[in-house]
């Protein structure tokens, strides 16, 4: 799939936002005033941000509030409305602890929940897709809410305790990669099954149906080197993993290890996702040989 | 609840009805026209040639209508030829430019200006426009497209394959397609093909590539190129052995029991009586009879003091062991036992699952006879079998089988369409008789029965620019348009003054040697002049000849256009009715262009050609239009046969009509004059077929004529070649001629082979269906499509070699060698390579961007075809690169080397762009962004 | 709306005829033609005379080689488009609502008006059916022509989609495979017609008819009159001529 910048920016941005606004809503957090106003502010930035970045990748952005009337069926739809309230919902208790309002602080732990679940919604657009194995698993889900639960940790909590989410979000990384591998052979899903030409013998394509582009060819079949996937991976791991859990566990102070940490695991957080699209084959790819 | 849309939209205004020109087709279309504008093109249900269908290039119309390669306005060039660099001029100029180069060398030397026009469907006009000013060089295209095809059809059954005819959709049960190229008669034969689907028919393809109709065939035969004859052969051996063939029909309706003289100075040719009346022996008497007497029951085995029959020689040599299925496999590409396995398949559609129609019927004996019974086997052959130098002798091999089986013209076989059948007695002879001034003696092109007809003075020097009608090509009845520019340019017969082409990308994909034709025509003599002093163009879009041209003449679209589909030209026929059509013009042109067949009768007109000036010197045509209603070739027939008479009632024949045209825009651009019943089949023998083609204005009398196993013509050449009569050829032609001109049809080697050691492979090209030569690129639907072509390479080649994908390769030839990408075939002969003819585009042509993919990855095999023959020595060096009896360019005689060189991102050669007389394209006309 | 419905009343779709198409495009340009003036938005095309042209088209036609395991390597034309899936998740994936199976013939639909070009349902569709198109930022896909096929303003023998009136072959059948008597139904079970990645669980209206088995000409060869080496030619033509 190819991998577009502003849904990878919205995943990752959208991801951390809700983390951290969960950590917040939950009270493990508890800040007051200005920093209350700030830490808040960066939640709701950060989530704010992402479903702002995510209608660049609209063909018609002005129509995005549309997006909410289909919750019954489509995630995305349950996505949108999933953010929406819990953005409603979790703002009397950022507004209480801004200006010290004293409010139940119960609308924070169930917008903690719906946090969480608007992760969980934003993985199913991908995880729900069985034209792409590779998202096609509950291990997609499982890495989205560990990237948002580990940038949120990452934020919020002190640091051992946030190192070892992030190390357990490394681990999820490298098992949705073991298992992604594996997917489009699991899967099963051939150009003999694609044209139903297996019956005959093995097919290939002969003369391409098109030597000119279309959307298929730039949206789903996007050819990435194994080298540079490699290399990427490496990558990812250091900064989403290795840095934040140095930067954790050696710098001093309250503040610098969680801004080294945040920084490298969003660098991490943006390769790890550049690889979720671009190393994800659509089955579409089978009627042109190409995946 | 989703808002429902509006589902019952008109589509536009109006539907106008006219023909398609994406290719040689002539599908009938529906152009929608809202305000003024096409909004979408379909099929016409009611034509006869398509039936409501609409091929991939006819359906994106709207795409050429509109392409910006569309020339605007007259052009003159300003410098060197070549560079592209013209300006606009108004057509008054233009014109005059036009007549101070043409009216001076009619007056001196009319044979200094040669005509030529390519994908011309206006030939009736054109060849009596150029017979009018007394040129003896004029030709269409048909030499470099399939001059083969016609002539070996027409010289052996009065009548060819393409749209000339069509195997017996609804009861042919066994359906053999020849030849690699399916272009041809493509939307009626796929028609064809879809009927036999339906009935589950079956379908066998004979072609080096399995793509196309082959991909659909039952099964497939994947010949190696240039031995289709040589395949027939053995199965017309497999049937005569086993004794498959109709005798009956042979008897009636071949010449088959013709006698032939066996000794003296008419040796080889037919016995006649005084009256030149060919003689059988009539098994009633045993004695001779003229072939066509009243009762007449000729016998096929007959010997005649001393004389043996046809059908005694054609056995013979048929039977000979050098026919047999196990002599010819290995050179053929094919196992013996599928060879047998074919003839038998053959030989049980034909004689074990007859057809008969209960119709009777009168042959031109006089003899009556109750059915019609037919033979379910039909054939149909492209351009694959025909473009080789033995590709004359192939197609009269093919027709030889469908003989032998008796399919021709009977039910279940391949039914000709009128004005076919028509002997060769029929056609014109070829004429060049030049007088300054004045107007050819006749038509140029013809059917020569022998020496006497060639086109050569006294000194036996060719009078034709391109040789037609010569030793060296003498049944060429469609010219040399390949040899045109090369002999131009070499002064060879001689020097031309004024080459005037229409709708041939000669500096392109049209010609051989594309490299060395640029040279040629930007070469310059001695005195700075150029070689080839003027070049008048006439086109409606930017092709690559255009850089190359004097004056440009810009052309119309199809749709802004009047034209007729005449059946004084190749006509849109049906075998059950006769028919033709017009365009007219339903859009008005937004630019300074004009149709150019009223261009032509314009100029005509000034130059005061006789047939286009009144007696005081007046044009006598208002335009095209004018002409299609007015002109009348002989009395009472003119360029159409629908709706003639003062009251438009006369079919055929009668006086001009002046609504004619309103009439046939009114019955949907086309005319039909529907053959009756009884007259459906077995129509050169069939008295009421003659009643109705004389009625119908097709003969002017009854014209009964059997099949031509035996060919006077080519023995009457050969004979020649073995010293026999006065007309004798050059010394340096006497083996070939006789070899090539056997009576009988015969296979050889194509030329070349002998040195192709160093060329192993067969290169081939076949047009994509959804291309029409160098068109279709210009078209922003067809160029998404196929904006680039690929050399197919067979499992063999990719394997041994370690092709991968993204490769390209070297495929050099004698004449030179190219850099293109690769792609693995499977279903392909193991000896052949193959392209998509016409993809490669000269950058900056065709009003596309300098960096698109037809001009820097697309490839032309053109560069690797030499117009000369391979394997010539000394002074004899000239010959064309054609088949030695027509003149038919041999292109896929050509051998070539692979060698495989890796990725690249460039094809080779790369030619520097054209100067563009027409912007680069940017935003499709119509599209919302 | 989203939610697929339950049933259709019919089931319209396409039965191609994978034995009959000679690939020759005509399907693709027509129906491009078609809609770049009817239902929705023109279909555009970016860079059209450029060096790297696309556009959006609703149909293409692939071409395959096929290596059986005996016998001639085959090649197969592939026209492939909108299949219409009885569970189509290219409905339900849709935020807005834009994309819906209509209830009464089954047709799969986009409602341009609505689709925020999300891209979402063309990711879901197994089989490539959807292009977006790039000037108009909405979805596009087959719509079997629905604006022909109810459309009063044609005659009624047009009222068929595009690619079917002009495929020179016939190679596409347009019918309700609802009713189990129409040509296609029938087709469909007479010649062994398929899904398209079944397991994909999308179940398709539209139906591939395979190839009919090739290269099986198996005619024993003829038998010779006689052995014309012992009898001569004379031999040959007295038996050949006895019969005529």
């Amino acid at each position: 799939m190819y991998p577009a910048s502003s849904v990878i920016v919205f995943t990752v941005l959208s991801g951390l936002g809700f983390g951290f606004l969960a950590f917040l809503g939950a009270g493990l957090v508890t800040p007051s005033g200005w920093t209350a106003f700030f830490l808040w502010g960066l939640g709701y930035a950060l989530a704010v941000g992402g479903l702002l970045a995510s209608t660049f990748h609209l063909g018609n952005p002005q129509r995005a509030w549309r997006a909410m009337s289909q919750w019954r069926t489509s995630w995305l739809s349950r996505e949108g409305v999933m953010a929406i309230a819990t953005l409603l919902v979790l703002a009397p208790v950022a507004l209480s602890d801004w200006l010290g309002l004293g409010w139940s602080r119960l609308p924070g732990m169930v917008g903690a929940v719906m946090a969480l679940v608007t992760v969980l919604t934003t993985s199913m657009i991908y995880a729900q897709l069985k034209a792409v194995p590779r998202w096609n698993h509950w291990v997609t889900p499982a890495m989205f809410l560990c990237f948002a639960l580990a940038g949120g940790a990452i934020l919020a909590l002190p640091r051992w305790p946030a190192l070892g989410v992030v190390v357990v979000m490394g681990l999820a990384l490298v098992l949705s990669w073991l298992i992604g591998d594996r997917r489009f052979a699991e899967v099963g899903q051939t150009m003999g099954k694609a044209t139903g030409l297996d019956r005959i013998g093995t097919p290939s394509v002969f003369d391409p149906a098109h030597t000119a582009g279309n959307y298929l060819l730039h949206e789903m079949i996007h050819i990435v080197g194994r080298k540079h996937v490699a290399r990427l991976r490496i990558l990812a791991l250091i900064f989403a993993v290795l840095l934040p859990v140095l930067a954790l566990a050696l710098l001093p102070g309250a503040v610098l290890p969680r801004a080294v940490a945040a920084t490298a695991y969003l660098i991490g957080a943006f390769a790890a996702r550049w690889l979720f699209f671009a190393q994800a084959e659509h089955v579409v790819g089978l009627y042109y040989g190409k995946r | 609840m989703n808002v429902q849309p509006a589902l019952s939209q008109p589509i536009g205004d109006e539907i106008r009805q006219t023909t398609c020109y994406m290719c040689a087709c002539r599908c009938g279309i529906n152009v929608h026209v809202r305000s003024g504008k096409v909004r979408y093109i379909e099929g016409n249900r009611d034509h006869p040639v398509n039936k409501g269908v609409l091929c991939a290039k006819g359906a994106s119309g709207i795409m050429q209508i509109t392409a910006p390669s569309r020339l605007r306005a007259p052009l003159k060039r300003v410098g060197p030829r070549g560079s592209g660099a013209f300006e606009e001029i108004s057509w008054e100029e233009a014109m005059q430019i036009a007549v101070s180069w043409l009216k001076p060398l009619r007056e001196t030397a009319p044979e200094k200006m040669a005509f030529f026009t390519g994908r011309d469907q206006s030939q009736s006009l054109t060849g009596w426009w150029a017979q009018a000013y007394g040129t003896p060089n004029h030709a269409a295209h048909g030499g470099f497209c399939s001059v083969n095809m016609a002539a070996g059809g027409i010289y052996t059954m009065g009548g060819a394959f393409w749209e000339f005819g069509q195997p017996d959709w609804e009861r042919t049960k066994l359906f053999v397609l020849f030849g690699v190229a399916e272009d041809h008669d493509s939307n009626p034969i796929k028609i064809g093909i879809g009927k036999l689907k339906e009935r589950g028919a079956r379908v066998v393809g004979v072609n080096p590539v399995r793509s196309g109709y082959n991909a659909v065939a039952d099964d497939w035969f994947g010949i190696t190129p240039g031995t289709d004859g040589l395949l027939i052969l053995s199965l017309v051996h497999c049937l005569l052995e086993a004794g498959k063939i109709d005798l009956s029909y042979l008897a009636q309706f071949t010449n088959a029991p013709f006698l032939v003289i066996a000794d003296g100075p008419d040796k080889g040719l037919l016995m006649q009586d005084e009256d030149g009346r060919h003689l059988v022996i009539d098994r009633r008497s045993g004695r001779p009879a003229p072939w066509d007497g009243e009762g007449v029951q000729p016998d096929l085995g007959a010997q005649w003091q001393g004389n043996q029959t046809v059908f005694r020689h054609l056995a013979q040599r048929y039977l000979s062991p050098e026919y047999t299925p196990e002599a010819v496999a290995d050179r053929c590409g094919i196992a013996a036992p599928r060879i047998r396995a074919l003839a038998a398949e053959m030989a049980h559609a034909a004689f074990d699952e007859p057809v008969e129609i209960a119709r009777p019927w009168t042959d031109f004996r006089g003899i009556r006879h109750e059915t019609m019974p037919g033979r379910a086997v039909s054939f149909h052959a492209m351009r694959g079998i025909s473009a080789h130098s033995n590709g004359f002798q192939t197609a009269r091999a093919l027709h030889l089988l469908q003989i032998v089986l008796g399919t021709v013209e009977t039910p279940g076989g391949y039914r000709l369409k009128p004005p076919y059948p028509k002997p060769v007695e029929a056609h014109p002879l070829p004429h060049c008789k030049v007088t300054p001034g004045k107007p050819l003696d006749g038509p140029h092109l013809g059917y020569v029965r022998g020496p006497e007809h060639l086109a050569l003075h006294e000194d036996g020097s060719p009078v034709r620019i391109d040789k037609a009608f010569t030793w060296e090509n003498p049944l060429s009845a469609h010219g040399l348009m390949h040899m045109l520019i090369p002999n131009a340019h070499a002064g060879d017969p001689y020097r031309i003054d004024t080459l005037f082409l229409y709708m041939a990308n000669m500096a392109w994909n049209s010609s051989m040697n594309t490299a060395k034709v640029l040279e040629m025509l930007t070469d310059k003599g001695p005195d700075g002049e150029y070689v080839i002093p003027r070049i008048i163009y006439a086109d409606a879009y930017a092709s690559e000849m255009v850089a190359y041209a004097d004056l440009i003449l810009p052309d119309t679209t199809y749709v802004e256009r009047h034209d007729c589909i005449s059946l004084l030209d190749r006509p849109i026929s049906e075998p059950d009715a006769a028919a033709d059509s017009i365009r007219w013009p339903v859009i008005e042109p937004d630019r300074d262009v004009r149709g150019f067949q009223s261009v032509l009768l314009d100029l005509g007109a000034r130059l005061g050609l006789p047939g286009m000036v009144n007696d005081d010197g007046s044009a006598k045509y208002r335009d095209y239009a004018d002409y299609i209603v007015n002109h009348q070739r002989r009395p009472g027939v003119g360029p159409l046969i629908g709706f003639r008479g003062a009251d438009g009632t006369q079919e055929g024949r009668g006086d001009p009509n002046p609504d004619q045209l309103q009439r046939y825009i009114a019955n949907g651009g086309f005319y039909q004059a529907h053959i009756p019943d009884e007259a459906a089949f077995y129509k050169p023998w069939n008295r009421a077929y003659q009643d109705w083609a004389v009625a119908t204005s097709i003969f002017d009398k009854p014209s009964p004529y059997v099949f031509t196993l035996w060919s006077e013509p080519l023995r009457r050449f050969q004979a020649a070649a073995e010293g026999i009569g006065p007309h004798q050829p050059p010394e340096h032609l006497r083996a070939q001629l006789r070899q090539v001109m056997d009576p009988l049809p015969i296979w050889y080697a194509p030329y070349g082979e002998a040195d192709a050691a160093g060329y192993p492979v067969h290169a081939l090209t076949q047009r994509p269906m959804d291309m029409y030569h160098s068109w279709g690129s210009q078209n922003a639907w067809l160029r998404q499509i196929r904006g680039m072509n690929y050399l197919y390479l067979p499992t063999r080649i990719w394997e041994e070699q370690g092709f991968r994908e993204g490769d390209f390769a070297a495929v050099a030839s004698p004449n030179g060698e190219i850099v293109v990408p690769v792609a693995h075939m499977a279903a392909l002969n193991p000896q052949t390579v193959w392209t998509w003819n016409a993809i490669g585009k000269r950058k900056a042509a065709w009003a596309l961007d300098d960096g698109a993919p037809e001009a820097t990855v697309g490839f032309l095999l053109n560069h690797l075809i030499s117009e000369r023959r391979a394997g010539q020595d000394g002074d004899n060096g000239r010959l064309s690169n054609s088949d030695p009896v027509t003149g038919q360019a041999a292109w896929f005689d050509q051998r070539v080397r692979i060698t495989r060189v890796g990725p690249r991102d460039r094809s080779e050669p790369a030619f520097p762009p054209v100067t563009r007389v027409v912007p680069e394209g940017t935003i499709r006309p119509g599209s919302p962004s | 709306m989203t939610c697929l419905p339950a049933r259709t009343d019919k089931k319209l779709g396409l039965a191609i005829d994978l034995d009959t198409c000679v690939g020759c495009n005509a399907c693709v340009t027509a129906c491009k033609g078609w809609n770049d003036q009817g239902y929705g938005v023109p279909l555009s095309d970016q860079d059209p005379y450029g060096a790297h042209p696309s556009g959006t088209f609703l149909n293409r036609v692939h071409s395959y080689q096929v290596v059986p395991e005996q016998g001639a390597a085959q090649v197969v034309s592939f026209p492939r488009s909108c299949l219409h899936c009885d569970n189509a998740p290219c409905v339900t994936v849709c935020p807005t609502g834009a994309s819906y199976k209509r209830s009464e013939d089954g047709i799969v639909l986009v409602d341009e008006d609505i689709c925020i070009g999300c891209g979402l349902c063309a990711w879901a569709c197994p089989y490539g059916a959807r292009e977006m198109d790039q000037a108009a930022g909405v979805m596009k896909k087959c719509t079997l022509c629905v604006d022909r096929i109810y459309n009063e303003a044609l005659p009624e023998e047009d009222r068929e989609p595009a690619c079917v009136r002009t495929c020179p072959t016939g190679a596409r059948h347009f019918g309700d495979f609802a009713d189990p008597d129409s040509k296609v139904s029938q087709l469909a079970a007479r010649r062994g017609g398929y899904d398209l990645m079944p397991d994909m669980g999308t179940r398709p209206t539209n139906k591939y008819l395979p190839p009919r088995p090739k290269d099986r000409m198996d005619a024993a060869p003829l038998a010779p009159l006689l052995d014309i080496k012992t009898t001569g030619f004379a031999g040959w033509l007295d038996r050949m001529l006895e019969k005529f």
